[in-house]
């Protein structure tokens, strides 16, 4: 009787949720879902123009959504809070990358459009997946909490894996999926098992509280707690393709659509290293004489496969991929800084790369053709001769990413440059300089094709129909890229105020 | 000292500022040419000539507006990005002021003299662009901006030497993109290192102003010398020195007459007063620690060079070998780290440019018409074309280094440089003279001389309008040979600066410095410097004592009276 009365007078405490602090979640998962249940009601109407347009607009509420919360972040009396009991964090450094996320949404929807019109796949499934992949992804950077994190990364690697089996009508892409799938549920599984000893060695999975323990507790033995950083670390470097963990990548780019691919090269990469950000140098900050060495070998690892391999490939996803490889090794570089230029620098990187990259692929997938297949360095030979504009457009992406000044991609790898001579790591700055040249010359390969070679003669070589929208989306990408290359300082400030912060739970 | 008074100075400047002007110009152009219509070739070279023609027309203007003293004039600064401390920080002293003028006049010159044979309009933009990148260089006085505008001249000289050479262009274009991407790879980690290591230790602000750091280096001396290295790389490979010049022949070789003009005329300075504006700038004490490499490293590109050259079978290749020979010459008057020196080599640079520019142009102007550069496939021009050959004659003789010309006069320097400082390198170069006679004589000799090949008719001679293109180059060679006061006189307070500079801070660690002996310093320097030489002859011999100031106060009047003269 008694127990009765107590649980009717003290109702079960719930934490109070600040929900504008989870809007862009919410505005784009009720999205999605809501998409789905538009497209089983009235599955004749939603046709794939409407639903690339829903998703950009849900892009765009989300990322409107985004704009007070910054000011609000910012503003120095109210600054960073958690909801949800701690479990989630609102900071400037979860903002950027939502709001970073968001754009690639925004930006790739088209894409998906016209490459779904072609291959003639219905059905409004590939916008709700990049919908819930970037909720996931928008997670992961605001998880306060390993149990959150590990959602988010579900979120966003489930979505991921169907992303890249979506054409289910080519092989390529089905083992595609399949591999990314299985590869992928093993980092996952690695992942696990070093936050459940993570847990055992620190008894919560709180951020903050372990922050706080690490901080508190001199630990005499910390076997546990080191075996847990390990597997954190491979789960981690699984998801942005850090070599030794790479293997799945060049595959996974070849295979899976092109429109995906540039969702994972930018959308899934930043939200990954949002994620080694928040843990390795938010929350298991005091372990970095620990964790740097490690990351340091993993980013000449890294950096060195990566541009090494790219230059023998014949590919262009594939050297994308590979190169994509190899620009995770500079973001590597910035976070194995440990320091706050170190993660401007990664922001910084991320924010530029996701603009080259989106348009390098939105170039490839334009070039592929009408089975968008021709993918071969060939196929992009005199393309500067048939569509001057794609190929200009074209140059200004790899250059940007040969880190070429007067484009983003240099400041980005001179941030990253800094960062790491700031903590004293010449070799490292020496060694991912001297990749940049190696990589430089993966990308002179293909400017080679584009600017020097004569367009091959067959039949296949139609005018490349170019839409509007994917006209604006070059537009954006090619003005981002050279603008912060001239003037980098609107974004040197936003990453400024971006800095991942411990929220108190 | 004044470097100071300068930086304060220039932050109140608000006149009508000059250098922006003649960096952005021409991009203007290249802007212009774009918005025409493809098929306007005519109007696309009319817009070229006339933004390349302007630039040179105030880089002209620099000459009579320079003031003849050692500070860095024409000053314009403009923060950049602001949170990295980088600036927009641009002005030319002595030793850049004639390369700024060189850069103006080779680019209009080689936009009338010598037409594209397609793809007019890309073209006559990448031509602008590198422009821009070259003149970015020489004035720049920002680590930042001085990187930017090096690593970005890459790209128009790949096109240029990728869409429009000959032969294996594309491998030669990547050849060249890649060494000279790798030195600059190397010295962006050293900027970076410099610019963050002079914050830090000096406590201050993150700066990559060029005087600030140099003035004040706060860094220790192991350090400094593995900085220095990571610029000497990059310029090493922009020289090209010895071991890092294979790019250079097949550059040279398969780019069209244009690049290969442009490319030994501006293009291979950027490299030599890199060191001489960064590298002993900024570095005295490592410049001189390694001076005995990079002086060895020259003479061996002296010799090498010669031999190499003697050997070749195509015109232009040796042309381009030859180009390794000058620029050793250069590297050795940089590295005698003294006034004659330090002078010789910016005088050479500019000779340098002129010869071999003209060079390539003419070998440019045989190829076009008898269709092959092979030494052995070329004979008796001579005889159907004899202005053509006296054109080349001359000029080949200034390329040797022939009294009269401008050539002697670097050459002569630097040796005499080289001589007080280091003896027996110089004494190894000389030979570096005989060898250029060789080779360029006995190519001269197999190319013009013997019988005509019969199957040919007669080889063209020059037409009026290569001759009117040619004669500024030809005046200048000549000009600069027979009175070359002017120009001396406008490097020589700069230099001084630089050299005292350079004094000061070895001075303060364990540095003695050569002894020069005294007769070889006396019979040589009255023959090209009468006004400055009594006090070029106190420095070295006060270094040893320790009256440091006198010497200083010394320097001042002499400079003085040198401006009234």
């Amino acid at each position: 009787m008694s127990a009765i009365n107590v649980l009717a007078h003290e109702s079960i405490q719930t934490p109070s949720v600040a929900w504008t602090g989870l809007l862009p979640i919410i505005i784009l998962a009720t999205a999605g879902v809501l998409l789905l249940t538009i497209c089983s009601l009235f599955p004749k109407r939603v046709t794939n123009k409407f639903s690339s347009i829903y998703t950009q607009l849900a892009a765009v509420a989300a990322l409107s959504s985004t704009f007070s919360l910054w000011d609000k972040v910012q503003n120095k009396s109210e600054g960073p809070y958690s909801t949800l009991a701690g479990a989630f964090g609102v900071d400037g450094f979860s903002i950027f990358v939502t709001m970073l996320i968001t754009v690639c949404l925004i930006l790739i929807s088209p894409l998906a459009e016209t490459f779904l019109k072609r291959e003639k796949i219905d059905g409004p499934e590939p916008y709700v997946l990049m919908l819930l992949a970037a909720t996931g992804g928008i997670i992961m950077a605001g998880a306060n909490d390993f149990i959150i994190l590990f959602l988010g990364i579900e979120v966003l690697s489930i979505s991921s894996y169907i992303l890249a089996a979506m054409n289910s009508r080519r092989i390529q892409s089905q083992e595609a999926g399949l591999k990314y799938f299985v590869l992928g549920a093993f980092a996952s599984g690695f992942l696990l098992y070093g936050i459940a000893l993570l847990y055992g060695a620190t008894g919560s999975t709180s951020f903050s509280a372990i922050k706080n323990f690490t901080q508190d507790v001199e630990l005499t033995n910390d076997t546990l707690l080191l075996a847990s950083l390990a597997l954190l670390i491979v789960g981690l470097a699984f998801k942005v393709s850090a070599v030794p963990f790479h293997f799945w990548s060049p595959d996974v780019y070849q295979g899976s659509p092109t429109p995906f691919v540039a969702f994972m090269a930018s959308v899934v990469k930043a939200a990954g290293f949002a994620a080694i950000l928040r843990v390795l140098y938010v929350t298991l900050g005091e372990y970095r004489a620990d964790w740097q060495p490690a990351i340091y070998a993993i980013a000449i690892a890294t950096l060195l496969t990566g541009s090494l391999l790219a230059i023998v490939q014949t590919d262009l996803k594939r050297m994308l991929a590979y190169s994509s490889i190899s620009h995770a090794g500079y973001l590597l570089v910035g976070t194995q800084a440990a320091s706050d230029q170190g993660v401007k620098a990664v922001l910084f990187y991320l924010a530029t790369y996701a603009f080259m990259v989106i348009g390098s692929f939105t170039v490839i997938a334009l070039n592929a053709g009408d089975c968008g297949t021709r993918t071969s360095l060939d196929s992009v030979a005199g393309l500067a001769t048939k569509k001057p504009l794609l190929g200009i457009a074209f140059t200004i992406f790899l250059l940007g990413q040969a880190g070429i000044p007067l484009t983003s991609g240099f400041f980005a790898k001179f941030y990253v440059i800094e960062a790491a001579v700031e903590e004293s790591s010449y070799i490292l700055a020496v060694v991912a300089m001297i990749t940049a040249v190696i990589g430089a010359f993966l990308y002179l390969r293909i400017l080679v094709k584009v600017w020097l070679t004569k367009p091959e003669e067959s039949e296949e070589n139609e005018n490349i129909h170019i839409p509007n929208e994917i006209k604006i989306v070059l537009g954006i990408a090619v003005v981002v890229t050279m603008f912060l290359g001239i003037w980098p300082e609107p974004l040197l400030e936003m990453v400024q105020r971006a800095i991942p912060e411990l929220i108190a739970g | 000292m004044t470097f100071s008074s300068l930086l304060a100075a220039s932050q109140t400047q608000t006149t009508f500022q000059t250098i922006p002007v003649l960096v952005l110009l021409p991009v203007f152009g290249a802007i212009a040419v774009a918005l025409t219509p493809n098929a306007r070739i005519g109007v696309h070279k009319m817009l070229a000539t006339i933004f390349t023609g302007v630039t040179g027309a105030i880089s002209v203007w620099l000459l009579t507006a320079f003031e003849t003293n050692g500070e860095f004039q024409f000053i314009s600064q403009q923060t950049w990005i602001k949170s990295l401390g980088i600036d927009w920080f641009a002005g030319i002293d002595g030793i850049s002021l004639f390369l700024v003028v060189l850069t103006g006049l080779l680019f209009p010159f080689v936009v009338i003299a010598i037409d594209p044979k397609h793809d007019h309009k890309a073209y006559y933009i990448w031509i602008q662009l590198l422009q821009t990148g070259c003149m970015g260089v020489f004035v720049s006085l920002d680590l930042f901006m001085f990187f930017v505008f090096f690593e970005i001249v890459l790209i128009p000289m790949y096109f240029l030497i990728g869409k429009w050479g000959h032969g294996n262009a594309q491998y030669a274009a990547t050849k060249f993109f890649l060494y000279t991407m790798f030195g600059s790879a190397l010295m962006l980690v050293s900027i970076v290192s410099l610019a963050v290591l002079h914050a830090q230790n000096s406590d201050s602000e993150l700066t990559f102003n060029l005087l600030e750091i140099a003035t004040n280096p706060a860094i220790a001396t192991n350090t400094s010398r593995l900085l220095f290295l990571g610029f000497a790389i990059a310029f090493a490979v922009k020289v090209p020195l010895f071991p890092v010049h294979t790019w250079l022949p097949d550059a040279h070789t398969e780019a069209p007459t244009a690049g290969s003009v442009i490319l030994a005329g501006v293009m291979l300075k950027l490299g030599t007063y890199g060191f001489i504006r960064f590298g002993l700038f900024l570095f005295p004490e490592a410049s001189h620690f390694f001076a005995p490499l990079f002086l060895t490293l020259g003479v061996i590109g002296i010799v090498y060079g010669a031999i190499v050259a003697t050997m070749q079978r195509d015109l232009k290749r040796l042309v381009a070998y030859s180009s390794i020979a000058h620029l050793g010459f250069i590297i050795l008057g940089t590295f005698a780290l003294n006034t004659q020196g330090i002078q010789g080599a910016t005088v050479q640079m500019i000779n340098h440019g002129l010869s071999t520019g003209a060079l390539f142009m003419l070998v440019g102007i045989i190829y076009e018409r008898k269709h092959t550069r092979q030494i052995s496939e070329l004979s008796g021009i001579q005889k159907s074309a004899p202005v053509l050959a006296g054109v080349f004659t001359l000029v080949m003789l200034s390329s040797i280094g022939l009294p009269g010309l401008n050539g002697f006069v670097g050459e002569f320097l630097i040796l005499l440089g080289t001589f007080t400082a280091n003896r027996w390198w110089a004494v190894v170069a000389a030979t570096g003279v005989i060898l250029a006679a060789l080779y360029l004589l006995w190519a001269y000799q197999r190319v013009f001389h013997g019988p005509q090949i019969s199957e040919d008719e007669p080889t063209k001679d020059l037409t009026n309008w290569e001759r009117l293109t040619l004669l500024p180059l030809i005046v200048a060679i000549v000009f600069l040979g027979i009175y070359p006061k002017p120009m001396l006189d406008r490097i020589e307070p700069a230099v001084d600066k630089l050299v005292s500079h350079i004094e000061e801070t070895i001075e303060d660690g364990s540095f003695t410095e050569p002894v020069p002996t005294t007769q070889n310093r006396t019979t040589f320097s009255d023959l090209l410097k009468e006004t400055h030489e009594s006090h070029s002859y106190d420095k070295y011999g006060d270094s040893h004592h320790d009256n440091h100031h006198d010497h200083e106060s010394d320097h001042e009047n002499e400079s003085h009276s040198g401006d009234h003269e």
